[in-house]
């Protein structure tokens, strides 16, 4: 006899950026087929998720391209919304929904908010910098829009791995034998991409240094004192969250990394050889 | 004239880095530089010390300055600190309980280990 009622297929992939595993669930095999290219290199079939989201597709009506994203939380659970999305995440359970069209702009803003907690939470954070990994240590380009992140990726020598152009992934390490090296936090990469529009290679390494970059007449690289390379380094940190507690992580891990990590200001040229400083 | 009590707010992280203190409001991000002078009352300012002894023991040897204009001073400062959520002042002891280390690190300190 044939089922009246058929199970409806649950579609699901593992997008694992700066090594946290999140498992999207859905039921449309042309949204699945849509992040599994969005998010190639990235996405694995890990069965072990750090969280899962199960996402619920609609249909779009009006959306606000301007409304701003709020992050709350309330009673243990976080509330994620902007125009566009509406999701919802109980770090104690491991799983959220996320309510969007079938758009990866969505989805994407969703991991990044979802990546900062959860970095905020250990020490680490997301920031406006590009990073590549060079001799096997990890360096940071950060700056606003216009600053050079993009200009800096383009001009990297071939033997330098590209983690970004655009929003560097930041972790503290725990292995007990790097911290002799001084090298206490790890770049990651990631497919949260800039102008150059070229996803990241999934790779880390421990920083080496975070440069702020500066274009000026000559390469040059000039020392910042800690409490102005915590300021920089605010000002380019994402945060969303209107929470206490949690930018009061983020202000103490800027400064842990400050007193950690080397910061110099980078001017440079735009031109190859200011790749000869770095690595 | 009545006495002046300050306490560091418990809604403010702070960090003293090379010598320079900076403070950041919880409730709305701004990040805050304090110059020496309020350094030393942030320091001082553990709710049960008034603000005229902190004058007279921390500020005036440091500056060498008439206590008089130093209390002014200090008291205006400290309320213009109160404005931006960074102390809190009250004619009263503040309890302990309302008030953080001078130089304050998260409750629970970040896991260091990666995942």
């Amino acid at each position: 006899m044939q089922a009246l009622i058929s199970p409806i297929d649950c579609l699901h992939l593992s997008i694992e950026i700066g090594g946290i595993p999140i498992r999207v669930n859905t039921t449309d095999a042309d949204f699945l087929n849509m992040l599994q290219n969005r998010y190639a290199g990235f996405v694995g079939s890990s069965e072990h998720a750090a969280i899962e989201f199960d996402v619920d597709l609609f249909t779009p009506g009006f959306v606000d391209p301007d409304a701003d994203v709020r992050v709350t939380q309330r009673a243990g659970k976080w509330a994620l919304e902007r125009g566009d999305f509406r999701a919802e995440w109980e770090p104690a359970r491991r799983t959220g929904t996320i309510r969007q069209s079938a758009n990866p702009y969505s989805i994407d803003a969703v991991l990044r908010i979802v990546h900062t907690l959860v970095l905020a939470q250990e020490g680490g954070f997301l920031m406006h910098a590009a990073s590549a990994i060079r001799n096997g240590k990890a360096f940071l380009f950060a700056g606003v829009s216009g600053a050079g992140k993009t200009t800096i990726s383009r001009l990297a020598p071939s033997d330098a791995t590209l983690l970004t152009d655009e929003i560097s992934y930041v972790r503290k390490d725990g292995r007990k034998d790097v911290k002799k090296q001084n090298l206490s936090y790890v770049a990651f990469g990631t497919p949260f991409t800039g102008e150059l529009a070229k996803l990241g290679e999934n790779v880390s390494a421990p920083i080496s240094a975070l440069y702020l970059l500066a274009q000026g007449p000559e390469n040059r690289i000039d020392p910042v004192a800690p409490g102005q390379a915590v300021r920089e380094l605010l000002a380019n940190v994402l945060f969303f969250a209107e929470d206490q507690e949690l930018v009061q992580r983020s202000f103490h891990a800027a400064c842990e990394f400050v007193s950690r990590v080397p910061v110099s200001r980078l001017t440079f040229v735009p031109d190859a050889r200011v790749w000869e400083m770095i690595g | 004239m009545s006495k002046l009590y300050v306490a560091r707010n418990t809604r403010v992280a702070a960090r003293n880095l090379d010598g320079e203190m900076m403070i950041m409001s919880g409730k709305d991000s701004t990040l805050f530089t304090l110059n020496k002078t309020a350094t030393i009352i942030w320091q001082s300012a553990d709710g049960a010390t008034p603000l005229d002894e902190i004058v007279e023991r921390r500020i005036c040897p440091e500056y060498e300055v008439d206590p008089a204009a130093a209390m002014q001073d200090a008291e205006t400062l400290a309320r213009e600190l109160a404005a931006h959520g960074i102390l809190d002042v009250s004619e009263n002891p503040i309890t302990p309980a309302n008030s953080q280390p001078a130089n304050s690190q998260p409750a629970n300190p970040p896991a260091g280990e990666s995942r």
